[in-house]
């Protein structure tokens, strides 16, 4: 079977696949071909004399304590957003998998953070958790947590990640329920004739059969913790106190925009695309080929 | 060891839905029980409460002398074969059999062991690292058996354990389930909707419709002598003829009819011949289409005389159609006119809506 449309003209195929290259090109390789050739450059304050540095700007980058830590920072954001929202999404879907009166209901209610903008959802916490605005702040006080993440860097940590992994706990949630539904009924019944308990069945057999959906939620998570995470960050913290809250996305932002250090910015702009690179690649490389238990 | 007692069992459904409408079956220790009826006649939903995966709403399952009824299924001591297998695919074949064993808290030791039995039992010895995906139908259905028998249960649960099978395996593996069972002793319920496999499978036949039992017997009993026209017509390949008897020629002819409103006769139970019968029936039927098979050649023959339509159950047939069995294949032709007489012993004869049998 030939699924090839054949056209009368030659250029017409090329002129249909025209608009969608010119959209991929200007958006996509024009920006990022010029901060790769930016990331060679060093500019004075003022932009009127630019230097062409080789691999300068990459080389003071990774002798630079602050990246260092902005990394660490990075991945232990990522890890504990990417873990903290899979796990209760998990338990959300599990919850939510057994035959309850208005499942449909609460099924479809469990969706909709997911439609909530993130700077949006930064405002939210911000408010329900601001040192003396916040509802939840007066009763961390009552309970005696000393509670001020405008100066506190690890509470200000802890509230971009419950931010936004709360954001994604529905999106993990849908896929997680998804996976749930998809496992024959009479396997976890054989499970439970084979004298599994509930919590054994959950270990040594729905959880093993859900694990391609895990392994694909974990790198999608590590993705959106790495660059989604943006406007909650700027929203609620802008990166601080001090740099507690500055992430490698960030750090972009402020040492480019607000530092005007652009051959900096560049050259992690272009670290990050190759962190992107290497996630996909390990997305195709998995995850497209299904893992196999 | 252990015999399972279903005294009045119900099931409702919360929408008001009464899936079960109360049956008692009692089947004896190491006896193998066959349910069978039409899908939807809940054969299935009666097994699974026998197993603990549907609560019961009215009435009491007994296995070995205790009520289950607030059992969880672990704790029944049953072990299921499922219609789908159901092996745990991320397992291997000798995790999946050992599974049960080990949620038990068997010394892994005793596991190899009863694994390894089962396993040369079921001819599964080379194939116990594989994972389920990568046996065939048969072996699948096989390490499901395994995973049954390697518990020693009180009782075997079969849910329509063959019914993914081709047709060829599906009477091997018919074979080897009897014989296993007969070898091991134990305690069998079995759910099939196939009446051959019912048959010869069955110590008891339960034979079920719409929630409900038809007729409970050993399958040969039920064969000779079905109570109601449904189990006459579900038992028995083709199915009985069932013709109704109205003011017409053929209640004249039947000696002791009275209070019958249908006769039944089995195609084989037919002679085609000249000869008049003393008693019992002779139609003149119109030869419309034969069917041989080999060893025997079926006539499908039309009544030369206008019916009027009984009560369809699933299996019957279309009114004034009439089957005739006969050995060999050779036969009359397509628009022969033929006479096919039954002696009175022969025939079953019914109550008019034909819920109850007349006579012997």
């Amino acid at each position: 079977m030939q699924k090839q449309a054949i056209f009368q003209s030659k250029l017409l195929p090329y002129a249909l696949v025209a608009p969608q290259l010119a959209i991929v090109l200007i958006f996509f390789y024009w920006p990022a071909a010029q901060a790769v050739i930016q990331s060679f450059l060093l500019q004075d304050a003022f932009g009127l004399s630019t230097t062409f540095v080789w691999f300068e700007n990459y080389l003071e980058l990774f002798k630079d304590p602050a990246y260092f830590a902005a990394i660490v920072r990075t991945f232990a954001f990522s890890f504990a957003i990417a873990v903290s929202s899979l796990s209760f999404a998990l338990l959300l879907a599990v919850m939510a998998d057994k035959p309850l009166r208005g499942s449909t209901l609460y099924r479809t209610l469990l969706i909709w953070p997911y439609a909530v903008a993130p700077p949006v959802v930064g405002v939210l916490w911000v408010f329900m958790l601001h040192p003396s605005l916040g509802v939840l702040s007066r009763y961390l006080r009552a309970m005696g947590v000393d509670w001020n993440p405008l100066l506190d860097g690890d509470q200000a940590a802890a509230l971009i990640i419950l931010a936004a992994a709360w954001k994604q706990i529905s999106y993990n949630f849908l896929f997680f329920l998804a996976g749930l539904q998809s496992i024959p009924k009479s396997v976890i019944e054989a499970a439970a004739i084979d004298g599994a308990r509930p919590m054994r069945r959950f270990w040594t057999v729905i959880f093993p059969l859900l694990s391609p959906t895990i392994f694909f939620l974990l790198v999608i998570n590590i993705v959106y913790a790495f660059f989604d995470t943006f406007g909650i960050i700027d929203t609620m913290t802008r990166g601080g106190p001090g740099k507690a809250t500055e992430t490698l996305v960030y750090k972009v932002y402020t040492d480019g925009l607000l530092g005007g250090n652009l051959g900096s910015s560049a050259a992690q702009s272009v670290i990050l695309m190759v962190i992107v690179v290497v996630l996909t690649g390990i997305q195709f490389r998995f995850v497209e080929r299904k893992v196999t238990y | 060891m252990a015999n399972v007692t279903l005294r009045s069992v119900r099931k409702t459904y919360p929408g008001g839905f009464e899936a079960i409408k109360g049956v008692d079956v009692d089947v004896g220790d190491g006896q193998f029980c066959v349910l069978v009826g039409p899908s939807g006649c809940g054969k299935s939903t009666l097994l699974r409460m026998v197993a603990g995966l549907e609560t019961i709403t009215g009435g009491e399952i007994d296995i070995g002398g205790r009520v289950v009824n607030q059992i969880e299924p672990a704790d029944r001591d049953i072990a299921m074969v499922f219609q789908n297998y159901a092996l745990y695919p991320h397992m291997s074949v000798y995790n999946n059999m050992a599974y049960g064993l080990r949620n038990r808290g068997m010394a892994e030791a005793e596991v190899k062991t009863r694994v390894e039995e089962a396993a040369r039992v079921l001819e599964l010895s080379p194939m116990l690292e594989r994972k389920p995906r990568q046996l065939s139908g048969g072996q699948r259905q096989r390490v499901a058996m395994g995973r049954a028998i390697v518990r020693q249960p009180k009782v075997f649960l079969f849910d329509e354990p063959l019914s993914n099978l081709d047709a060829k395996l599906r009477i091997a593996m018919r074979v080897e389930i009897r014989k296993l069972q007969r070898r091991l002793n134990t305690t069998s319920i079995y759910v099939t909707h196939d009446q051959l496999e019912a048959m010869t499978l069955a110590d008891i036949l339960v034979v079920m419709n719409g929630g409900q039992v038809e007729q409970i017997g050993n399958p040969l009993e039920i064969y000779q002598k079905p109570a109601t026209t449904f189990v006459a017509s579900f038992i028995g390949a083709p199915p009985m003829n069932l013709m109704p008897l109205r003011s017409d020629e053929l209640t004249s002819q039947i000696a002791g009819a009275d209070g019958a409103g249908i006769v039944g006769i089995r195609p084989e139970d037919f002679v085609i011949t000249g000869e008049t019968a003393s008693g019992g029936v002779a139609l003149g039927l119109t030869v419309e289409a034969i069917e041989h098979v080999g060893a025997e050649t079926f006539v499908y023959g039309s009544r030369q005389r206008e019916e009027r339509a009984i009560a369809a159950n699933p299996g019957e047939l279309p009114p004034g159609e009439v089957i005739v069995r006969i050995p060999g294949a050779t036969g009359p032709a397509i628009g022969e006119q033929i006479r096919a007489v039954a002696p009175r012993d022969k025939l079953h004869l019914f109550t008019a809506d034909g819920r109850k049998r007349v006579g012997p």
